[in-house]
This record gives structure tokens, C-alpha cells and sequence, in this order.
């Protein structure tokens, strides 16, 4: 799955995209802590999360993740999407709740990578 | 590389908009020198909740990472209030981080035990009102 599928499935906005960011998103996470996403977190996931601050990027970043949905309607503060532009990493915004925009993914295919087996 | 290079990082106290520079910078220089993505990952894992902590409750410190050939040495170190018990520290879930660090998503009392978890080899030097010291070895 592509950043715009992402947004167009969750009614998003794209933010930012990174144009040499050719990666296809199989997998997601969902986490409003920053400390489980990187004790669970795999390659090439979809965030997604309800913080907008600089150091949800920086998390990103550690863990290679190329893709941020915000959802809740939270919009990122330009600090924020600054770093992701520098990172290239992918931001979405949806007003979808966390659950609902989960939902939506799962049910285009998206999993929750290796924890599920 | 025969000898041994150091990088040294400042970490500030409070500064949630630059925290995780220094471990993006060791990303950075692992990727260069070739290091497998999987050891990448656990060392900056490792370094960026260090550094974090060293922000959030250390009153902001120093980072050191040497790259040698076979692996890397991260010190975080503050002079900071210290660590009264470490053990505890050390648990899943303890945290004394206020409310404004959970709401950015810290604060969960997982950061020690990842950093153990991810590295090869973890040394905590700690003294009440002196200040807290982690030397993190990764194995390439
Ligand atoms: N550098 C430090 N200086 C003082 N106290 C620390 C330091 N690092 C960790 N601690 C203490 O250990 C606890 C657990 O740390 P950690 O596992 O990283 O969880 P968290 O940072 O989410 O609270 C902290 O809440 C704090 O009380
Ligand atoms: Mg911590």
C-alpha cells in the first residue's frame, strides 16, 4: 500500500511526501507511547498515533519508519513536520479516531506484522 | 579503521524539540560504516532512550559514542539527582516521569528495561545528587 492509498482509505491529507519514498506499506502499529513503539515496531510499518510532537518523528526515525498517520484530527506542529521533511518521512493527517482508522487499514489488508502468528 | 573514533554529543536539559540528535547522528554513522540494520536499530534504540532519560530526568548531559571495529561504546551521562534504586529502575513500568512527559508519550517506565534488552552489555553508574552514568555496548 502507498502513502496516497493510506490517505484516500483513512479520508486523509497528505502533509508531506517523500517522493523517493517508493516503500509499500504491509503492516501497522498503533501506539500513543513512544517506548512501546520502539520495543515492538517493524520495518516498513505504518504509525499510528494521537501525539504530534517532534519526538514521535524522532521515534520514527530510530525504528525506520517512512509513514505517520495523526489521527483525532491532531494537526502537527511545524517543528514536527520540519523534521519529517528532513527524515522524509511520510506524514497523513485523518480526523478518524485511533480504532476507526486501525479498522479501516486491517480491512484493506494491512496487519499488525509478526505478532499476530 | 585501526584506531578508534569518538563522537561527543550535548544533551540538554529539557529540550524536546532537539532530543535525539545525538543518537540520530550515530545513526547516521553506523549506516556509513556499514553496520548491519538490525544492529543499528538496537544500538539507537538503546542511545536515544538514554539520551531521553538524560533530558527528562537527568537535567540534560553529555553523550559519548566510539565506533571500533567490532563495536560501538555509548556513554549517556548527567549531573543530575541520580538513581536512589536502580533494581527498581530497572522494572517494567516504573516511572516517576510528571505528566507532561506521558502526555508526549514518555514516561511509560520502559525505557531502561529496552535499553537492556537491546544491548549487549549495559553498565549503570548512579549517585543520589551526583548524577547517573550508562555505558551501552553494542556488538556489530
Ligand atoms: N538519567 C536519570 N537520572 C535520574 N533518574 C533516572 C534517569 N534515568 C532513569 N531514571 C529513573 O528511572 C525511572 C525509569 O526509567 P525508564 O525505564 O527510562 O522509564 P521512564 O523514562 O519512562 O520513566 C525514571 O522514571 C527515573 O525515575
Ligand atoms: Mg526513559
Amino acid at each position: 500500500m502507498k502513502v496516497c492509498d493510506i490517505a484516500k482509505i483513512l479520508n486523509g491529507n497528505i502533509l508531506f511526501s517523500n517522493e523517493k519514498c517508493e516503500s509499500d506499506f504491509l503492516t501497522a502499529c498503533g501506539a500513543d507511547l513512544m517506548s512501546d513503539v520502539m520495543a515492538f515496531a517493524r520495518d516498513n510499518e505504518i504509525l499510528l498515533t494521537g501525539l504530534t510532537n517532534p519526538q514521535v518523528v524522532r521515534t520514527a526515525e530510530m525504528m525506520d519508519i517512512k509513514a505517520i498517520v495523526f489521527v483525532r484530527g491532531k494537526v502537527p506542529p511545524e517543528v514536527s513536520l520540519d523534521l519529517a521533511r528532513e527524515l522524509g518521512v511520510n506524514i497523513i493527517c485523518t480526523k478518524l479516531p485511533m480504532f476507526v482508522a486501525c479498522g479501516k487499514l486491517y480491512e484493506h489488508g494491512i496487519t499488525g506484522g509478526v505478532h499476530e502468528e | 579503521m585501526n584506531q578508534s573514533m569518538v563522537k561527543v554529543f550535548d544533551i540538554q536539559k529539557d529540550d524536546f524539540i532537539s532530543a535525539g540528535e545525538a543518537s540520530s547522528s550515530v545513526k547516521k554513522i553506523l549506516k556509513q560504516l556499514g553496520v548491519s540494520p538490525e544492529v543499528i536499530k538496537r544500538a539507537v534504540i538503546s542511545m536515544y532512550e538514554a539520551e531521553m532519560n538524560a533530558v527528562i530526568h537527568g537535567g540534560g548531559g553529555k553523550g559519548y559514542a566510539e565506533f571500533f571495529k567490532e563495536h560501538i561504546e555509548i556513554i549517556i551521562e548527567d549531573n543530575g539527582p541520580g538513581i536512589e534504586n536502580i533494581e527498581l529502575a530497572m522494572q517494567e513500568g516504573y516511572s516517576t516521569a510528571p505528566g507532561n512527559i506521558r502526555e508526549m508519550g514518555f514516561g511509560a517506565g520502559m525505557g531502561l528495561p529496552n535499553i537492556k534488552k537491546h544491548s549487549d552489555q549495559l553498565e549503570i553508574k548512579s549517585e543520589v545528587g551526583k548524577g547517573t552514568t550508562l555505558k551501552i555496548t553494542i556488538n556489530f
